[in-house]
């Protein structure tokens, strides 16, 4: 699960990581008054107002309506009301989120980290993930923080330093202090970072993040550390023990057809194509797209129906799907073990007429327990559905109908 | 013969009482598997299913001789499941578990790093010897006695192959299925290597899926070590960076993630790769001549 940065700043902060702090706000007249308290609290008189949607690259996209980017500086409390007004509502486009870009709902009003000092300001990377290799976490950093990581692995590898967590002891300090050599870091800043590293660590294994990408982790120029910017990512898995958390989930930010998905316990992933699909199993699933773009057609979207696939849930499925305009057809791809084929087959007949006029072609490729019985089924519903039971058979149907 | 699995092993169900652990435990003694008991904290003591209940899989292990284990308890009790089993001495632990937190097996993989005993899983359909031990969910009609190993990531998927397998006349000597969690307990090299060590497989079906980079250390251990064919499939040719594709381990990170990447260096080590998971079967008919 995917939450804003001003939410995952709440959760470092209750960790003791430092942050750039900041309030969120909905409205100019909010922005103002943040603005007020933030100067208050940090004695900030400048101000850097962030919009806050799920996706990176914000300060370098623009908003749609206005051309104002994502990310602005206002010097000046005077300043603010109309750089807010420049973005909320607004739809903000950036490399992550595709041309339709997304609108935005609220925006954090944050202290000026970049204030003039005693020592040069500094900028880092460090992100806290799994290793799949060797099933422990790890702490990844670098030198070259504000910019793209994926750019200075490709341009720079050396300067990409990895730490790996044994899970027996956890973090240690003479680890948190490597790091910060490795940064370059002396005095109070290594301090600072040990400091940081190892609360940010704590942070990662208390919440059960699946991710954690601090870009950049900011020495301030009078030596403090903080995080300037939080990507937070939290274990679906793990949500059971972190009420609150799972609390944080924006609506507004998710697939509206991912959502409804999800209330019927249905695992989808809209994509672009033109032809949908509905299969039991993840794998087999993603199998089905596969072979429909073998069969020269381009899959619509991912959709698990899981081990119960009845009427109530192929329903459901078929209504997510059809809700596509882009899609031409719709394969559903079954393979019954422990759920068998005919049962499925007298559910996709129930959910068929249950909707009423599916006016483009629907396959039914049932294999395994009782397929012929269920094949049989279909073919003597009087629907216009065409039927298959080999996976030849149903990518040649694609073919022919798309 | 067979890998891991045979009519010798005892199986001892963890959550023999609950819905899942009984309707696939009647299953599995129905196909002659050996179970020897079930495991069921505060119900010990009890008979389920004609076969005893145990408090703890110690006791399984000290009372029935238990040696191989499933595991059907909820997520939030897996982890214990698995490191119970482990410590009682178990030395096949199948974890059937979908949605197990990930630091939850990050400490169950450190745990397990000392213990004599293989984990197969978890977020997966186990593992079956056509004809001797079925310890897991798969539906056992498709399968069928033979000579070929099955690997897979998945559930369905599994089945699919090993059906296209069995109606192209070839049975199976194991089919496993490894689960699509970020961490596991049997990896794709380790499934492998079992299987060019069995006498009795003398063909390997590989199906992997994106996210990972099991399926490409599995093709560089074959390219120094394989001397059996291996038929190959990488699921997800069509699924787009950064989404998580059902499995909590099926996503595109980076550029190795993907089932391009994966097929081109399993075509380059030797691996027979189809594009068309339709074509599975027949591919392993056609490569074994």
């Amino acid at each position: 699960m995917n939450i804003h940065e001003y939410q995952a700043k709440g959760i470092l902060k209750s960790f003791g990581v430092g942050i750039q702090e900041g309030i969120v706000a909905k409205t100019p007249e909010e922005a103002v008054e943040a603005a007020k308290q933030l100067t208050e609290q940090t004695g900030t008189e400048w101000y850097v107002v962030k919009a806050q949607i799920h996706a990176g690259g914000r300060g370098k996209g623009t908003i749609k309506e206005t051309g104002a980017h994502g990310v602005v500086l206002a010097k000046g409390i005077d300043k603010v009301a109309d750089i807010v007004k420049s973005i909320v509502g607004g739809v903000l486009v950036t490399k992550q989120t595709g041309e339709d870009g997304k609108k935005v709902n609220q925006i954090l009003v944050a202290q000026d980290v970049y204030y003039p000092g005693e020592v040069e300001t500094e900028e880092f990377y460090m992100s806290v993930l799994l290793n799949r290799q060797t099933g422990r976490n790890i702490i990844m950093y670098s030198t070259e923080g504000g910019m793209d990581i994926e750019t200075v692995a490709e341009k720079t590898p050396e300067l990409i330093y990895k730490e790996e967590v044994d899970p027996k002891v956890g973090l240690q300090g003479f680890q948190a202090r490597k790091i910060a050599f490795n940064l370059g870091l002396s005095g109070n800043a290594f301090k600072e970072m040990t400091k940081f590293v190892t609360s940010l660590y704590n942070a990662y294994v208390g919440i059960d993040a699946s991710m954690f990408e601090i870009n950049p982790v900011l020495k301030t120029s009078d030596n403090k550390i903080i995080a300037v910017d939080a990507k937070v990512n939290l274990d679906d898995n793990a949500l059971f023990r972190h009420k609150d958390y799972a609390a944080m989930l924006d609506e507004s930010e998710e697939d509206a057809a991912e959502l409804e998905a999800a209330k019927h316990d249905l695992s989808f992933v809209k994509l672009d194509g033109n032809v949908g699909c509905m299969v039991n199993g993840a794998g087999l699933a993603m199998a089905t797209m596969d072979i429909i773009k073998l069969s020269g057609g381009d899959p619509a979207n991912f959709l698990d129906v899981g081990g119960a696939a009845n009427a109530v849930t192929v329903e459901a499925g078929f209504r997510i799907i059809l809700k596509d305009p882009n899609v031409k057809a719709i394969l559903l791809n079954i393979f019954g073990g422990i759920v068998r084929c005919d049962r499925v087959a007298a559910g996709v007949v129930e959910a068929v007429k249950s909707i009423g006029d599916i006016n483009i072609p629907v396959i039914v490729r049932l294999q395994g327990t009782n397929a012929e019985e269920g094949k049989k089924i279909i073919d003597d519903s009087g629907l216009k559905v065409n039927s298959a039971i080999t996976l030849q058979d149903a990518a040649n149907l694609v073919k022919e109908l798309v | 013969m067979s890998i891991l699995v045979n009519k010798d092993s005892r199986v001892v169900v963890q959550g023999f009482t609950g819905g899942e652990g009984t309707f696939h435990a009647t299953q599995m003694i129905e196909y002659g598997t050996n179970v020897v008991g079930g495991v069921t904290p505060g119900k010990g003591g009890q008979e389920h299913l004609g076969k005893p209940v145990f408090n703890t899989v110690a006791d399984a292990v000290a009372k029935a001789q238990a040696n191989t284990s499933i595991i059907f308890v909820p997520p939030p009790f897996a982890a214990d499941a698995i490191m119970e089993a482990a410590d009682a001495g178990i030395k096949v632990i199948v974890a059937i578990t979908e949605g197990i937190p990930t630091a939850d097996m990050v400490k169950v993989k450190e745990y397990l790093s000392d213990k004599d005993c293989r984990m197969i899983g978890p977020n997966c359909p186990g593992i079956i010897t056509p004809g001797e031990a079925k310890i897991g969910i798969m539906p056992a009609f498709i399968f069928k006695e033979g000579r070929i190993g099955v690997i897979s990531k998945s559930g369905t998927l599994t089945y699919e192959a090993v059906d296209q397998l069995t109606k192209a006349g070839l049975g199976q000597s194991t089919a496993i299925g490894i689960g699509g969690d970020p961490i596991i307990g049997t990896s794709t090299k380790d499934a492998v290597q079992l299987f060019m060590e069995d006498p009795d497989t003398d063909g390997i079906v590989m199906i992997g899926e994106i996210g990972g980079s099991m399926e490409a250390e599995a093709a560089e251990w074959i390219k120094e070590n394989g001397t059996k064919p291996v038929v190959g499939f990488i699921a997800g040719q069509t699924a787009p960076k950064g989404k998580r594709m059902g499995h909590a381990g099926a996503i595109i990170g980076g550029a190795n993630d993907t089932a391009a990447a994966k097929m081109k260096i399993m075509r380059e080590c030797g691996i027979h790769v189809v594009e068309s998971p339709a074509e599975i079967g027949a591919k392993m008919k056609e490569v074994l001549g």
